[in-house]
């Protein structure tokens, strides 16, 4: 009787439940996190991500402390508030991994990325990138007749404005760094 | 160096496997007595027995194989206990440093293909740090969330001489999980205690980890409070199925009254489970009306599945104490009135009698193969049961009883066929004069079978308690029940002779198929001093109840055909069947 209560022939139910429980909205946010600067540690943090299907938006590492061998990771990654909550606890729960900051739970925090724009063109657009670049307070650091390489710092909105004004004028090539953050203050 | 380190570390037990990059330490353990080391005959076998040892005795699994091949047979074992929290420490050997990365003979890039399935891993290039790695490495597996760790040790560094560290003179490593629980959500655990009217606890696997002190102080808790307690798979033992506040197992293929206790309680006291999707079924209608606490000491178990109300981080037993001291401070006060009509509806529920069945003088159903084993080795003093996994090991969970913590061996969160054969021998080493039973289904126990070897070399007299339904019974299962009754590939095609491949081991086969011979049988393989292998054939078409089936809430359970449900509806509301 009641063995046989599902309806046969379809598969209408799973060995699992397969509906997206995730319903709610995307945030972004920017995480700071400290780590021993071991062999395989970055592998450890990007493995998590993959592992459990989080997103990276950007992702910074350098050594910050030679001498306690200290390294700090910015990673920009999106989710819903509960995605974000299990990505800081499951950053924490590697053994290398210091400390999670999640710099834009914490407050003020500021953003910085760098990026390297290669634009060729001749006569008015180049010009034009020129002047451009100048708004954006970008530096020429590399220039022939026919292409300028400008070197832009700011938030990634300011480096994605630039690139959409670039675009039309004859971008070749970007490079960014992706974002390095620090809290606003004294602590 | 690696022997004085695991010596120095409490260890008398290695499993392992040699191969040419880890000769040297085999040299090492050859030259001494200290050290017990057991030969298995695959290395997920070392690793599945290293498991069971570390089960039922609370100390780490050491395991020990060689590079390559050694080392990624033995990553099922590691995913298992990392999903089970099981302390492990896991020695692999590699090619020398300078030969690493060329694609030497057994090369593996170990560490990165165990990065997903340890808590922690380490490749030591330095001699001079290999003795503080291993005893950062026990301090890794065993503390905080217990989990595998793994340490591959290239040939040329087991060979260099470096200087010892003692394990007292180690780095601490900065790795300082939290143990004590946050005060204030203690005293609203205990406001909770105080006023629900409809509570219970929902028990797992990290009251075992936390240690005998946890389920005893649990024990307290459950008696003194008067609340009902259910438990998923994994903590099964921690509270005694004899206790008089016990519902059995919840989940998939839990207890009825366990579920429906879990789906109306007012308050649920989550002690060291993770709410797996086993456990909760459709997560948006699980146990819609409650207040949730969650004891876990993993940060990253709250609110991951389940949004809890009051998180308490910290190890259950530790806080468990606390929380049993600030209750009686304040009085020890329940509303007992309410939670005696719970119990009442409780009652009602049991009534049910889900795991009901109907004896057959044909053939031999295995509910009733497995209540006749409880039945004849329940009063054993020192009984361990490992399962493998499918259908099997829920009729264990279901139909076996334990009163004790350590006693049950069994692979939840990976569900590894091929587990419990290695992880009884891993269990009977640590307690040789124990009777260990390993429940299987026959196609788990093939998987890994050639540790019939390994039992009959150490005279492990291992019981392999086999119901054998020439299927894969679970497949089966949800192919009859989700798919359209098309058994794609559940059949179990050209089975050994499980007698003759018993003797060809060296080892004794029993088989048995009428009903009326199964008591005779079972006390057959008990009397045997040495180990067993009983083919039990039993009904090829039985299903597996109650179920959950998945996406449905606990109230909506599959009931098998004996169950009585007379009385459950009218109580439950929009109760199923």
């Amino acid at each position: 009787m009641a063995a046989l209560n599902i309806e046969k022939g379809t598969s209408k139910h799973s060995a699992y439940d397969l509906r997206d429980p995730h319903v709610e909205a995307q945030e972004t946010h920017t995480l700071a996190v400290v780590v021993d600067n071991e062999a395989g540690v970055l592998a450890r943090v990007i493995g998590l991500f993959s592992g459990r299907g989080y997103n990276i938006e950007s992702l910074t590492v350098a050594e910050t402390d030679h001498t306690g061998h200290v390294s700090r990771i910015t990673v920009v990654t999106t989710g819903t508030p509960s995605v974000i909550e299990q990505i800081k606890a499951q950053l924490g729960r590697i053994v290398p991994v210091h400390e999670v900051h999640d710099l834009t739970a914490d407050g003020a925090a500021v953003e910085r990325e760098l990026a390297l724009f290669k634009v060729s063109g001749t006569g008015n657009e180049r010009i034009e990138a020129l002047r451009l670049a100048e708004i954006f307070r970008a530096n020429v650091v590399d220039s022939t007749l026919e292409s300028f390489v400008f070197e832009i710092t700011g938030t990634p909105q300011k480096v994605d404005a630039f690139a959409d004004l670039m675009r039309p004028l004859g971008l070749v090539e970007i490079a960014r760094t992706g974002v390095a953050a620090l809290s606003r203050g004294a602590a | 160096m690696v022997v004085q380190a695991l010596k120095d570390q409490g260890v008398d037990t290695v499993f392992g496997y040699p191969g040419g990059a880890v000769l040297p330490i085999y040299d090492e353990i050859f030259l001494q007595n200290d050290i017990r080391h057991y030969l298995v005959r695959h290395e997920q076998g070392a690793v599945h027995a290293a498991e069971g040892y570390a089960r039922s005795t609370g100390k780490p699994g050491v395991v020990l194989v060689t590079s390559g091949p050694g080392a990624t047979n033995a990553v099922t074992g590691m995913t298992d206990a990392l999903m089970d929290s099981i302390p492990l420490v896991v020695l692999t050997g590699q090619v020398p440093t300078f030969l690493i990365g060329t694609d030497g003979f057994q090369e593996a890039d170990t560490v990165g293909i165990t990065r997903p399935c340890t808590k922690h891993n380490w490749l030591v290039k330095d001699p001079g740090r290999l003795s503080d790695t291993i005893h950062q490495a026990f301090q890794v597996a065993t503390t905080g969330r217990p989990g595998p760790v793994l340490i591959d040790i290239p040939k040329d560094v087991q060979f260099a001489t470096g200087d010892y560290t003692a394990p007292e003179e180690a780095r601490v490593h900065h790795y300082q999980p939290r143990m004590d629980g946050d005060e204030a959500a203690i005293e609203a655990l205990v406001s909770l205690i105080e006023t629900a009217e409809r509570p219970v606890f929902y028990t797992g696997g990290g009251v075992i980890n936390s240690g005998p002190e946890a389920s005893r102080l649990l024990r307290e808790l459950v008696d003194t409070t008067g609340f009902p307690i259910t438990s998923t798979l994994m903590g099964l033992g921690a509270y005694p199925a004899s206790g008089k506040n016990w519902l059995g197992m919840l989940g998939m293929h839990g207890l009825y009254e366990a579920n429906l206790a879990m789906h109306d309680c007012d308050l649920m006291i989550n002690v060291g489970a993770r709410f797996d999707d086993r456990i909760t079924g459709r997560v948006q209608d699980f146990s819609p009306g409650s207040r949730k606490v969650h004891i876990d000491i993993d940060p990253s178990s709250i609110n991951k599945v389940i949004r809890v109300d009051v998180p308490i981080i910290g190890d259950v037993g530790r806080v468990l104490k606390r929380a049993l001291e600030v209750w009686k401070a304040r009085g020890g006060r329940t509303e007992a009135e309410a939670v005696r009509q719970w119990w009442y509806r409780i009652n009602d529920w049991r009534k049910v009698d889900c795991l009901a069945f109907t004896e057959s003088k044909k053939t031999i159903r295995p509910q009733h193969a497995l209540s006749r084993l409880e039945a004849l080795t329940r009063d054993h003093p020192q009984r361990y049961i490992s399962t493998e996994v499918g259908q099997h090991q829920m009729w264990a969970a279901q139909y076996l009883r334990f009163d004790e913590p350590n006693r049950w061996m069994t692979s939840g969160g990976l569900g590894t066929m091929g587990y419990g054969f290695p992880a009884s021998i891993g269990v009977q080493v640590a307690h040789p004069d124990a009777l260990v039973i390993n429940v299987a289904g026959e196609a788990s126990w093939l998987m890994n079978m050639q540790e019939m070897g390994t039992a009959v070399q150490y005279r492990l007299p291992v019981k392999q308690f086999i119901l054998n339904n020439e299927r894969l019974g679970m497949v089966r299962q949800w192919q009859e029940l989700l798919h359209g009754e098309r058994y794609s590939h559940s059949w179990s095609e050209s089975l050994p002779d499980f007698v003759k491949l018993a003797e060809a081991f060296g080892a004794k086969g029993i088989m048995v198929s009428d009903p009326a011979d199964l008591d005779d049988a079972i006390r057959e393989m008990l009397a045997h001093d040495g180990p067993v292998i009983f083919d039990c054939l039993v009904e090829k078409h039985e299903n597996c109840f109650p179920m959950i089936p998945s996406g449905k809430p606990h109230n909506e359970m599959l009931l098998g055909e004996n169950a009585s449900t007379e009385g459950a509806i009218g109580t439950s509301g929009g109760m199923l069947v």
